[in-house]
């Protein structure tokens, strides 16, 4: 974010209906300059409505979108210094590659020799050397979604909206092309706006994050942030995996189903409202013994046990029947045992370890 | 790949392939063969109305006479009598102007059903379509109806003060023409939708979102695009309407002929079948040069969306 003064692009209170249903409900929200921003949710949580709003594609119903300060909400598509990178890409398959490219400059009516300089500019930015004269149609899906970056980036945007860019590609090729994206975004300096369901995808890249969920925001934060300490149930229950403990806070301790547990200090939640205790699997520690010394152990027997290469996820069940998910990381170490079905084991995580949710 | 394959076909698999071809052997090949014999004959006034005739049982002897008898005569004739010339670009002259004026009023037509409502569409291209539950031929009596001096036509130019006297619209070019831009509107619009039904809108946000206003946005992408159709109604149109005699024959007038009336004569007026089948074989020839063009632009459209 900027330091104080203006954001390059501000929501205000932006409103999108389709018939009664309200698509984007008052969402207001500021992006500035070189971001990296994601928009993260389920589908059919707005996120790609927004995008358009943003694009010129859709008309506001109510609110303003400001960029550098100025309302754009009247200015049509084709006039919005902002380029969008479509699902489907949505390459011109009556042109070739370089045709596709150039296509935004040409509508500009620049010079032959400039078109030519800024085509070729593109071509090594996106590794496309040698592929100007191919059809759309004879191209991988990679190279594809590098011709519609190309395309997107000549003009050399404001914004760059990305909707779904990596949707279409195996995930090899996905996690080469998120660092690609990454590099280019720095190496460029221009404010990119990403739209994803893929929590994964959307910690990579970006520089901020906000979760979205029934046309409004749930959280708008740094990846870490969002994953360490998230604002509600639901934005912990959608990114990453979690145990969700229901209780009563006490003088600082959560009195649960399972027992007292501590809690970290710092959540503001008032003494004896009900609050939610969200546990990351990797937070918790297996042990076959009682641990001395641990600010909360719970008993439990192995339910279920997930491996998943790296790690495993044991689901515990405790002693109210209900499960917990434990990461176990399959070091291979001496001091690392495993455990199996049904044996007793003894969890434990140290107070700060958990995020009390009021929400 | 597809060398590959043919090498593993089943008997089954070989006779289904064969079908089409001996089809177009039987009833394309053969008569076509028939026909251009005919053109290389002689008029004689006996039946059949021409020689040499081809007699199988003179052996090889009666085979050398019959090649020497054929002769490019009937060609010769076609080339040096201006009326057939002149028939000849007259029928191109309506062919083209005609394409021209489908091609105008199908393709907004066209692009109106591929973007009304998806559910209206059937209902749309089923009222293209509706005339064809008509006899063409009685269609074509109809407009001798409408177009005539006291007809339809005239009646209501002359309520609405349009004009102060009747017009002679029946044995004219004009009549032609609009009973051709009529009989053939639906050849026009029907591959015209086919080819803008399935344009992706995504493509026109995405010219949009690049800088084109909707107008440039048509030009830019959605007519390119659509170039297959215009090709395929155009072709679709221009072919038979070159060689088209009823109607021409019922609505134009006789100071000028086209082709196809031309050869009507020389067939059932004059009984000069070599001079009809000379004419009907250059007419074929003529036509060949628009079906290569189209074929090769198909070639390269398929080469693109693969």
């Amino acid at each position: 974010m900027t330091d104080g003064g203006q954001p390059l692009l501000r929501f205000d209170g932006v409103t999108k209906r389709f018939g009664a249903m309200a698509a984007v409900d008052r969402l207001s929200l500021d992006i500035g300059q070189g971001e990296f921003f994601a928009l993260l949710g389920p589908s059919g949580c707005g996120k790609t409505t927004l995008l358009r709003l943003l694009a010129g594609l859709e008309n506001l119903s109510e609110g303003r979108i400001l960029l550098d300060g100025e309302d754009i909400g009247s200015v049509p598509a084709y006039l919005r210094p902002v380029n969008m990178m479509f699902q489907n890409y949505a390459l011109f398959p009556h042109l070739s590659v370089a045709g596709n490219i150039a296509f935004g400059l040409r509508q500009e009516q620049a010079g032959r020799a400039e078109i030519a300089e800024r085509v070729a500019e593109m071509l090594a930015l996106t590794r496309l050397q040698g592929f100007e004269k191919r059809r759309v149609g004879q191209l991988s899906g990679g190279q594809r979604q590098r011709v519609a970056l190309a395309r997107s980036l000549i003009k050399r945007p404001r914004l760059l909206l990305l909707d779904e860019p990596l949707a279409a590609l195996d995930k090899k090729l996905r996690a080469e092309t998120q660092s690609e994206l990454m590099e280019l975004q720095r190496k460029l300096g221009t404010t990119f706006i990403i739209v994803t369901h893929d929590q994964e995808e959307a910690m990579i890249v970006a520089d901020r994050i906000a979760v979205m969920n029934q046309g409004r925001l749930i959280q708008v934060a740094k990846p870490a942030d969002i994953y360490e300490r998230p604002n509600s149930r639901w934005a912990a229950d959608f990114i990453g995996e979690v145990t969700l403990i229901e209780g009563r806070l006490v003088d600082g301790v959560l009195q649960s189903a399972v027992g007292p547990l501590r809690v970290g200090a710092g959540h503001g939640a008032p003494s004896h409202a009900t609050v939610w205790l969200a546990l990351r699997p990797e937070k918790l520690r297996l042990n076959a013994e009682r641990p001395a010394g641990e600010d909360n152990a719970l008993a439990g027997t192995v339910h279920e046990i997930g491996y998943r290469g790296g790690l495993s996820i044991y689901q515990m069940r405790l002693a109210d029947r209900s499960l917990m998910r434990v990461a176990v990381a399959n070091t291979g170490a001496a001091r690392g045992r495993t455990f199996a079905v049904n044996e007793l084991v003894w969890l434990s995580w140290p107070a700060e370890a958990g995020v009390v949710l009021t929400q | 790949m597809s060398a590959g394959r043919s090498a593993h076909l089943s008997w089954g698999q070989r006779l289904m392939l064969l079908i089409p071809y001996a089809w177009l052997a039987l009833f394309f090949l053969g008569p076509f063969l028939i026909v251009l014999k005919i053109s290389l004959s002689q008029t004689v006034i006996a039946q059949p109305p021409y020689v040499p005739l081809l007699d199988p049982s003179a052996g090889w002897h009666g085979l050398k006479n019959f090649a020497g008898q054929l002769s490019l005569d009937t060609y010769r004739l076609i080339a040096s009598d201006p009326i057939y010339l002149s028939s000849y670009l007259k029928s191109l002259k309506i062919a083209g102007v005609s394409t021209g004026i489908l091609l105008l009023i199908g393709y907004p037509l066209a692009y109106g059903i591929a973007r009304s409502p998806r559910r209206l569409q059937p209902l749309l291209v089923m009222a293209v379509v509706l005339p064809f539950w008509t006899s063409f031929l009685i269609r074509v009596y109809a407009w001798i109806d409408i177009l005539q001096r006291d007809g339809l036509l005239n009646a209501m130019l002359l309520k609405l003060h349009i004009v102060s006297a009747p017009v002679a619209w029946l044995s004219s070019d004009t009549a032609i023409y609009i009973g051709v831009v009529y009989s053939y509107l639906p050849f026009m619009v029907l591959p015209l939708y086919a080819t803008l039904e399935k344009l992706d809108d995504t493509l026109l946000e995405a010219a949009a979102d690049l800088g084109c206003t909707r107008l440039q946005a048509f030009w830019r992408v959605t007519a390119p695009l659509s170039l297959p159709g215009v090709a395929a109604g155009a072709l679709l149109c221009f072919i038979p309407i070159v060689g088209e005699f009823v109607i021409p024959d019922l609505l134009g007038g006789s100071d000028s002929l086209m082709i196809g009336q031309t050869l009507w004569t020389e067939f059932f007026s004059n009984r000069d079948w070599p001079v009809a089948s000379a004419i009907a074989v250059t007419l074929l020839g003529l036509l060949i040069v628009p079906i290569v063009f189209y074929e090769r632009l198909q070639q390269r459209q398929l080469e693109g969306l693969r």
